[in-house]
């Protein structure tokens, strides 16, 4: 049997009265791709923030390796080290140079080697055909690059996971290909387990292994990939299927 | 007549007199504005958190310094502090410390209001790499202020250069000080004195603070 990376136990969350999520249950396998599909507003950004605690819960459970992960400030920050995600607004940071940008992190919080981490950067850099801009500041890429750029950030800190939250959403189309491509091959060759908020459905269809299609913050279905986008158990989600036109 | 004026500038060392008190003035204000930035940066970070209480201190040391005028502040230090708590400094000293505190009140609003127009996706891709509340600041949150904080900033050193000239109130030797006694002193020879040293001290003040002012405007049209 798979290890079992990360589970979600009957996950609650409120903005004041208003209820984001509803009693959300699944979990997540070692190199396992989990796509959270659903209309926007159903609470997959919210799900997948929660679970780097950008968003805290009211009530329920989160699992690491089996832990119980405890929702405080500190706990949380050790674990954004192997939970790594990249946004849809990229956010480089402006004040620093590509280079700089990703070596942050690995060098001030995980304390590793500089030239190593640089090393490893720019191999990195390479395989997202960006070799060449690591002394560029973030102002002078365009949107595409800087989402490799951001990937490849979150990927310098050796994560056990990747959340993507509609990484291609403010691309322009030329662009998208590049990015998705670089997700599908995280998959392939490094098997890494990632959770993926899209609206992109043929990428959706070709890399999940999971789907939970997600609708007023509740689960509407749960299935997998190849089964959900062939025969979703649901009238709902069916129906967004064919609003989706793909 | 107005033409053998100007010579009171010249007269015995006057000109050095008033090159010295300008000197005393240009080094308070930058001592002031060192402290004062360092101590308005804590503040202003210390205004950002959460915590309730210490936020709630910080604006009353800053409104008690923005309504406070400086002419009292200078009084408060000068004749209460010295005899209220025994604190015995030179003047100049007492001055450094009255400006620092009234330069970090004003530099902690700036330094707040620039932080919080930091876009909050800075913040949470920060604290998504695992940074620390304290990484996120110094190598995310400060740096970009920075550059948002600049002409504020730049416009308060204007403000306390100029404000230097309240020194006088409390017998520091600064400028305008000198300035008068090179008035009195003269005033029988060069009656038109009066004219030509403040004249020359307006020249000084306007040398200092015009570049200043220029800059924050350059910077600010650059960032529109």
């Amino acid at each position: 049997m798979t290890e079992e990376i990360l589970k979600v136990e009957h996950l609650n969350k409120f903005y004041g009265n208003w209820q984001a999520l509803h009693d959300i249950n699944f979990s997540l396998k070692k190199g396992e791709v989990l796509t959270l599909l659903g209309p926007s507003g159903s609470g997959k950004s919210t799900l997948l923030r929660t679970l780097n605690g950008l968003e805290d819960y009211e009530d329920g459970k989160i699992y690491f390796h089996g832990k119980e992960i405890n929702p405080s400030p500190k706990q949380w920050q050790a674990l954004r080290q192997k939970i790594g995600m990249v946004f849809q607004s990229y956010d480089l940071f402006p004040n620093l140079t590509v280079m700089e940008n990703i070596l942050l992190a690995p060098v001030k919080v995980q304390k590793r080697n500089e030239d190593e981490v640089r090393k490893e950067a720019q191999k990195l850099l390479g395989q997202v055909e960006l070799a060449d801009y690591a002394d560029a500041y973030p102002r002078e890429l365009s949107g595409g690059q800087k989402q490799r750029i951001a990937i490849v950030r979150a990927l310098a800190m050796h994560p056990e996971i990747m959340l993507f939250d509609e990484v291609t959403a403010s691309l322009d189309p030329e662009m998208v290909r590049g990015v998705l491509e670089i997700i599908q091959r995280l998959s392939d060759n490094e098997h890494m387990t990632m959770i993926i908020v899209t609206h992109e459905m043929n990428f959706a269809a070709k890399i999940a292994d999971e789907v939970l299609f997600l609708e007023d913050g509740k689960i509407v279905e749960d299935t997998p990939g190849k089964e959900f986008f062939a025969h979703p158990q649901t009238k709902r989600a069916q129906e967004f299927l064919d609003s989706m036109d793909f | 007549m107005l033409h053998s004026g100007i010579n009171v500038l010249f007269e015995g060392r006057n000109f050095a007199r008033l090159m010295a008190g300008l000197w005393t003035s240009t080094w308070i204000a930058v001592l002031a504005l060192i402290i004062g930035l360092a101590i308005g940066t804590i503040f202003g970070v210390l205004r950002t958190l959460k915590n309730r209480p210490v936020r709630f201190i910080l604006r009353i040391y800053l409104e008690f310094f923005r309504i406070v005028p400086t002419v009292v502040l200078l009084y408060l230090v000068y004749y209460i502090l010295p005899r209220s708590l025994h604190v015995n400094w030179p003047a100049t000293w007492m001055s450094v410390l009255a400006f620092a505190l009234w330069v970090g009140a004003e530099f902690s609003d700036i330094v707040r209001g620039a932080i919080e127009s930091v876009p909050k996706n800075q913040r949470e891709s920060g604290m998504a790499l695992g940074l620390s509340r304290l990484q996120l600041f110094r190598y995310v949150l400060i740096p970009q202020a920075f550059k948002l904080e600049l002409p504020a900033t730049i416009n308060l050193a204007t403000r306390v250069i100029k404000t230097t000239s309240l020194l006088m109130i409390i017998n520091i030797m600064e400028v305008i000080n000198v300035g008068q006694q090179i008035i009195e002193a003269n005033n029988q020879q060069y009656p038109t004195g009066v004219f030509w040293v403040y004249g020359f001290i307006f020249i000084l003040y306007f040398i200092l603070d015009y570049p200043l002012s220029a800059w924050a405007k350059r910077l600010t049209a650059k960032q529109k």
